[in-house]
């Protein structure tokens, strides 16, 4: 047996290494194709580099190629999992320049239907969440009850996940008979779940440790970095688009807007960003209730869809509040039936940046905590 | 405010800088200026009690066939007013100052437009490709671009 | 439940199956594909539906596993583009024979709707893996993944295994004596 050694150690001279690794594209926990070129001391993150650009399908040059009304199937797919939401700035820009006045019923079911949306957004967000915080139930719970309103939409315009049912003047097609029923059926069931979800999951022991004061993002920095959307409110800045330019008939309806206050944590942490999408669900629920109140059933959905779009010259910044955050389509039109440029606003894009920003500082595994609250879809950023 | 109001008032403050205030009926009103002192322009944007547009909605490149055109989209968050900019560069030498001290935002903008459309922004700490990958060549997004023909082995036409 | 059956089965061969090990083998194997968890775009999201509670992916033996090394076969499920395609390469170089492909989607397929002007996307994932289902859609429906899972259950059934190994080392024999 050799002599027990007790050596001292200074640690303030002891001089570590810093790591450069690389999380990515291939991760269960990036959300798609990311990579991040995280830098480590030890355990935490002292920066952070996102690679982008892995999905990046070249949406705005086949924009360019294709005719005004061939673009919104494209339009799906950037934010493929909030199509509805996506296909709104678009077609409101175009008929703003085109200067066509859609009926009642068209602009409802619109609200309805990217509200619809905008649940089942927040849905796959704390799903996917919950899932990278270890939480498996959540996503079984929330995939079933997300069946209903993809249900919804499929039975209105025949497709699952991205619909192309938004056009330029009107709807491709007219809702279904059973669609009153139907949705609030579905919003009975969605308030059922949240119910549940709130116990099991945002208010679970484990979850705040997890999430309260992790990834904080202040709101002078939010601003900076442009953030929009759940995070921006996250921070504590009641800015929605569709109270502060309300665009189609929002301003009809009675809603608030969630922000986040630091319940558990600090404001702006992803405890909060998380809470905010939670609550802008019941929000989305209460529009919907009222829009069905007042939902006008007589009418042609397709009256007033021009037979060909040709816009007049000049230029349009068309935006909208997306479920991620203002999504903005700038169209350029040179008098063709093909736009001269389409620059799209992609929140998520925007919403990434201000990523390395929020994770500076913290545990390893807490940045896949941050990468999840922030929500991003990889087929926005990468366009 | 109206953007014919903050038109004036950059006139008195910058000048010559400032081109002009295009309206039409059917679009967006924007202010042209010269590409030289957009940061400056920007930064007095930013700061001014009167303006306060603390927010970049958006930066995008633009291909004008003889020019390269940069538009900024500014809003802000407590007068809730928006303002459009538009600046042009020659295409031969696409220079112009970076934003990225005024707006965090505008640093993955500008890589972005100068990923599509080669605009140097000079100033930028890192302006290096984004979407394409880092050893990509040309600029997609300019109307004359030909896709190449092969990347790493792989065919790129179908 | 077909093996119960004829276990019950009035013949009386005392639980007795006669078959050949190629076919419990393959059976097995095509019971129990283990797939890389690996989404790409639109279709990603029609594939975790498939995975969730509605259409439960895990009764058919499928089980995701984060690594390639522990993978059986990958789901390709979105646009790959080119910034994408060494990568994906590289996955697929790790994953342990026998390994499988199924390319979900049109953009899998062919590009889809980024054939034409699409300078940065690979134009169908043949171009460097080798394929074995095609699931077309865009995006496919759960149940058109489901079938597509089942018709690369089915041939992986169907595989030789000894046979084709022997065949193989005749072939590689002939190559050689070609060569020289």
């Amino acid at each position: 047996m050799s002599e027990k050694k007790y050596i001292d150690i200074e640690f303030s001279q002891l001089d570590s290494e810093r790591m450069r690794l690389f999380m990515g594209p291939q991760h269960p926990s990036t959300h798609g194709v990311l990579q991040l070129e995280v830098e480590l001391d030890g355990e935490i993150v002292t920066d952070l580099i996102p690679h982008i650009g892995y999905l990046h399908r070249c949406f705005e040059k086949h924009a360019e190629n294709m005719t005004y009304p061939q673009i919104i199937p494209y339009i799906d797919r950037l934010d493929y999992i909030s199509s509805m939401n996506n296909e709104l700035p678009y077609v409101m820009g175009l008929e703003k320049m085109l200067d066509i006045q859609v009926s009642e019923k068209v602009e409802y079911i619109r609200v309805i239907f990217s509200e619809l949306n905008r649940i089942a957004n927040h849905q796959i967000a704390i799903a996917t969440f919950g899932l990278d915080s270890g939480a498996f139930t959540p996503f079984l719970y929330y995939f079933r009850d997300r069946e209903m309103i993809l249900t919804i939409f499929e039975k209105a315009s025949g497709g699952r996940l991205l619909y192309n049912y938004f056009w330029v003047g009107g709807l491709a097609a007219d809702v279904h008979p059973t669609f009153k029923e139907d949705i609030t059926e579905a919003i009975r069931i969605i308030r059922d779940t949240n119910a549940e979800i709130l116990n099991l999951l945002l208010k679970n022991k484990i979850f705040i440790d997890r999430t309260a004061n992790v990834g904080i993002l202040p709101a002078d920095i939010a601003i900076s970095y442009g953030v929009t959307g759940p995070i921006l409110r996250a921070s504590g800045i009641p800015l929605d688009l569709r109270k502060a330019e309300p665009y189609s008939i929002y301003e009809r309806f009675d809603f608030d807007i969630p922000v986040g206050n630091g319940e558990v944590g600090t404001v702006g942490d992803c405890w909060d960003r998380n809470i905010v999408r939670f609550r802008e669900m019941e929000e989305s629920c209460k529009i919907i209730e009222q829009a069905l109140k007042t939902f006008p059933s007589q009418g042609d959905v397709r009256e007033n869809v021009p037979k060909r779009i040709r816009l007049p010259k000049g230029e349009i910044y068309c935006k909208a509040e997306n479920p991620k955050g203002e999504l903005g389509f700038y169209i350029i039109s040179d008098g063709k039936d093909k736009p001269e440029r389409v620059k799209v606003r992609a929140p998520s894009f925007v919403n990434l940046s201000a990523l390395p920003e929020m994770s500076r500082g913290y545990m390893f595994a807490d940045l896949v905590m941050i990468l999840g609250s922030v929500d991003i879809v990889l087929g926005e950023v990468d366009r | 405010m109206k953007p014919n109001e903050i038109f004036k008032e950059l006139k008195v403050h910058f000048g010559e800088e400032i081109t002009e205030l295009v309206e039409n009926p059917s679009s967006d009103t924007y202010i042209s200026v010269k590409p030289e002192k957009i940061d400056e322009i920007c930064r007095f944007l930013r700061d001014n009690d009167a303006f306060k547009f603390d927010f970049l909605t958006l930066l995008s490149g633009l291909d004008l066939k003889e020019k390269l055109g940069i538009v900024y989209h500014l809003y802000s968050m407590e007068l809730k007013h928006r303002l459009v900019l538009k600046t042009e560069v020659p295409k031969d030498s696409p220079n112009l100052p970076s934003l990225v001290r005024v707006w965090r935002t505008a640093d993955w903008h500008e890589r972005e437009a100068f990923d599509m459309f080669g605009i140097n922004f000079q100033g930028h700490h890192n302006l290096i490709r984004i979407l394409c990958p880092y050893d990509w060549e040309g600029y997609p997004l300019r109307k004359d671009y030909k896709e190449p023909e092969e990347y790493h082995g792989n065919r790129v036409p179908y | 439940m077909g093996l119960l059956n004829r276990l019950n089965d009035p013949i009386g061969l005392d639980g007795i199956i006669f078959g050949t090990v190629e076919d419990l083998l393959n059976w097995g194997r095509s019971k129990s594909d283990w797939y890389l968890q690996f989404g790409l775009a639109c279709c990603a999201i029609e594939f975790m539906a498939v995975n969730a509670s509605h259409f439960d992916m895990m009764r058919y033996g499928c089980i995701p596993r984060s690594s390639p090394r522990q993978a059986d076969f990958v789901i390709i499920s979105g646009t790959v583009t080119l910034k994408m395609a060494d990568r994906l390469k590289r996955v697929y170089e790790q994953m342990a024979e026998p390994k499988y492909v199924i390319a979900m989607g049109s953009c899998a397929n062919s590009g889809g709707p980024y054939w034409e002007h699409g300078y940065h996307v690979l134009k169908g994932v043949d171009r460097i893996l080798p394929v074995d289902v095609y699931v077309p859609g865009c995006p496919p429906r759960p149940e058109a993944l489901q079938e597509g899972l089942i018709l690369l259950q089915k041939k992986i059934r169907m595989e030789e295994i000894f046979r084709k190994r022997k065949r193989l080392a005749e072939e590689d024999l002939a190559n050689q004596m070609n060569y020289k």
